[in-house]
């Protein structure tokens, strides 16, 4: 029996994320969408989510005590951050005038500058919504029968600036190539919906559901 | 290569069922809205959008269902419209697996509802929909005001300057609705929607006039959307989104192609 954890502090949509992991999970697989740090820290595996502003979603991880729950199950237990769940990693972010997150992954969530335009000089309009390709930059079990330059579905108007290049695991461009997803060790982060994903973005879930932590 | 331009099918749904008009009469039936998104999804629509013109405020439940059951099974972002005036209505599709919920006549009420709606559950759910129609004399520059009630109901409000406002006040997405082309099949408003385009820097959403799939390359390619939304092209078997997608790549939009289907 696998136990998995979707982290629920009030910041958005659980119920999709919930329902595309049953979708995908076969019998013996247990999720739970909980507040409670117990159930976090003795699940098997966590998924941190998360939708809507930066200030939000840090007051409510303090208020409900589980900032630490999250760090402490970033350092062992396979992680998946989704989008502001995947911001709330790094140092710190420069929405709503600067906001300290949880410093797991060394680096900054910037805004994309304003105009922004696209190879043929077109304006790039903000947030960035709709399907883009994500560039496979290391292998990964996570990338398990998906096809490099595959589409995801975004919706943001930040995106994750590494310290270092070495955790980039996945790139995608957006008037220049950001990093779309992160994976250190048995943590990986991406800045798209993959419960939003269609057919790519159900089998990433799967393979995290399969995975076991190591690379 | 980057960011796909976007076809969002709609489904007007009433009392729990999709139903189109031409221009808001001769309703048909066009069938049950979890089939329908469902046969959508499998063609690779990019988005749903639900729109819900049930009169009666009694059967707004029936939607809420309707979002329910569609969002345990097919995982692509859904948008709700129809009948949302207050944040409780708002959490309410949200709760049920809506993604966006499209806002319009509220709006119009209570400007504010919009900029209180982006703070509570942040811009990326929020789409301001646009009914606009054309109200200058022929050889004038072109003017559109927004309209409610179906089109019936001028507000003097100038569609340029409001999609401006909107943005301003934490829309993240406009649904730009031309009532002069709306159910017409002669293609969409694209001087209008170049014009929203141009005026804002949130995504677009074209919609109202498709009647082929040139149409839908038009409203890309001259009418500088980010994404285009049809029906009636759709719900009775013209063509199917997957030869929307075809036909938009042939005239080189980037679309995008779905993947395989996990294994069982």
């Amino acid at each position: 029996m696998t136990t998995l954890a979707v982290i629920d502090y009030g910041m958005g949509n659980l119920h999709s994320v919930s329902k595309a992991l049953e979708h995908v999970a076969g019998t013996g697989v247990t999720i739970n969408v909980t507040s409670d740090p117990k159930l976090i820290l003795s699940a098997d595996k966590v998924l941190f989510p998360g939708v809507g502003a930066i200030r939000d979603c840090m007051s409510e991880l303090h208020r409900l005590e589980l900032s630490e729950v999250v760090k402490e199950c970033a350092k062992t237990k396979p992680f998946l951050g989704v989008c502001l769940g995947m911001h709330a990693l790094l140092d710190s972010s420069e929405e709503n005038n600067g906001i300290d997150c949880l410093g797991v992954i060394p680096g900054t969530v910037r805004r994309f500058a304003k105009g922004l335009c696209d190879d043929d000089g077109e304006k790039l309009k903000i947030p960035h919504m709709g399907w883009n390709e994500i560039f496979q930059m290391t292998p990964h079990p996570l990338w398990k029968d998906i096809e490099d330059g595959s589409r995801f579905y975004f919706v943001h108007s930040y995106y994750v600036e590494l310290a270092k290049p070495d955790f980039i695991a996945g790139s995608t461009n957006y008037g220049g190539a950001f990093t779309s997803v992160l994976a250190r060790e048995n943590v990986f982060a991406l800045q798209c919906h993959p419960e939003k994903s269609q057919h790519a973005g159900l089998q990433l879930l799967k393979n995290f559901i399969n995975w076991d932590g190591s690379l | 290569m980057g960011l796909a331009k976007r076809i969002i099918p709609c489904l007007d749904v009433d009392n729990g069922r999709v139903v189109k008009g031409v221009q808001f009469v001769d309703i048909r039936d066009a069938g049950d809205p979890i089939e329908v998104a469902k046969r959508y999804d499998e063609q690779g629509a990019d988005e749903i959008t639900f729109l819900d013109i049930t009169a009666s405020s009694d059967n707004r439940d029936t939607i809420v269902h309707v979002v329910e059951e569609v969002a345990g099974q097919v995982f692509i972002p859904l948008t709700v419209g129809g009948g949302i005036r207050t944040v409780d209505d708002i959490r309410r599709m949200l709760n049920a697996g809506a993604d966006k919920v499209g806002i319009n006549t509220a709006a119009v009420n209570r400007p504010e509802f919009v900029r209180e709606a982006a703070e509570k559950f942040g811009s990326q759910c929020i789409v301001v929909s646009i009914d606009a129609k054309c109200v200058s004399s022929v050889g004038e520059p072109k003017k559109w005001e927004i309209f409610t009630h179906g089109g019936r109901k001028g507000t003097g409000l100038d569609a340029i300057d409001w999609a401006i406002r909107m943005v301003d006040y934490g829309a993240g997405e406009i649904l730009l609705t031309s009532m002069d082309r709306d159910g017409t099949r002669d293609g969409f408003d694209l001087e209008l929607t170049r014009a929203i385009c141009d005026a804002v820097d949130v995504p677009v959403i074209a919609s109202g006039g498709v009647g082929n799939l040139d149409h839908l390359a038009d409203g890309i390619i001259k009418g500088k959307a980010d994404a285009v939304l049809a029906a009636s092209i759709f719900h009775f078997g013209d063509h199917t989104v997957g030869e929307a997608k075809a036909h938009m790549a042939s005239r080189g939009i980037e679309v995008r192609r779905m993947a395989a289907k996990p294994a069982q």
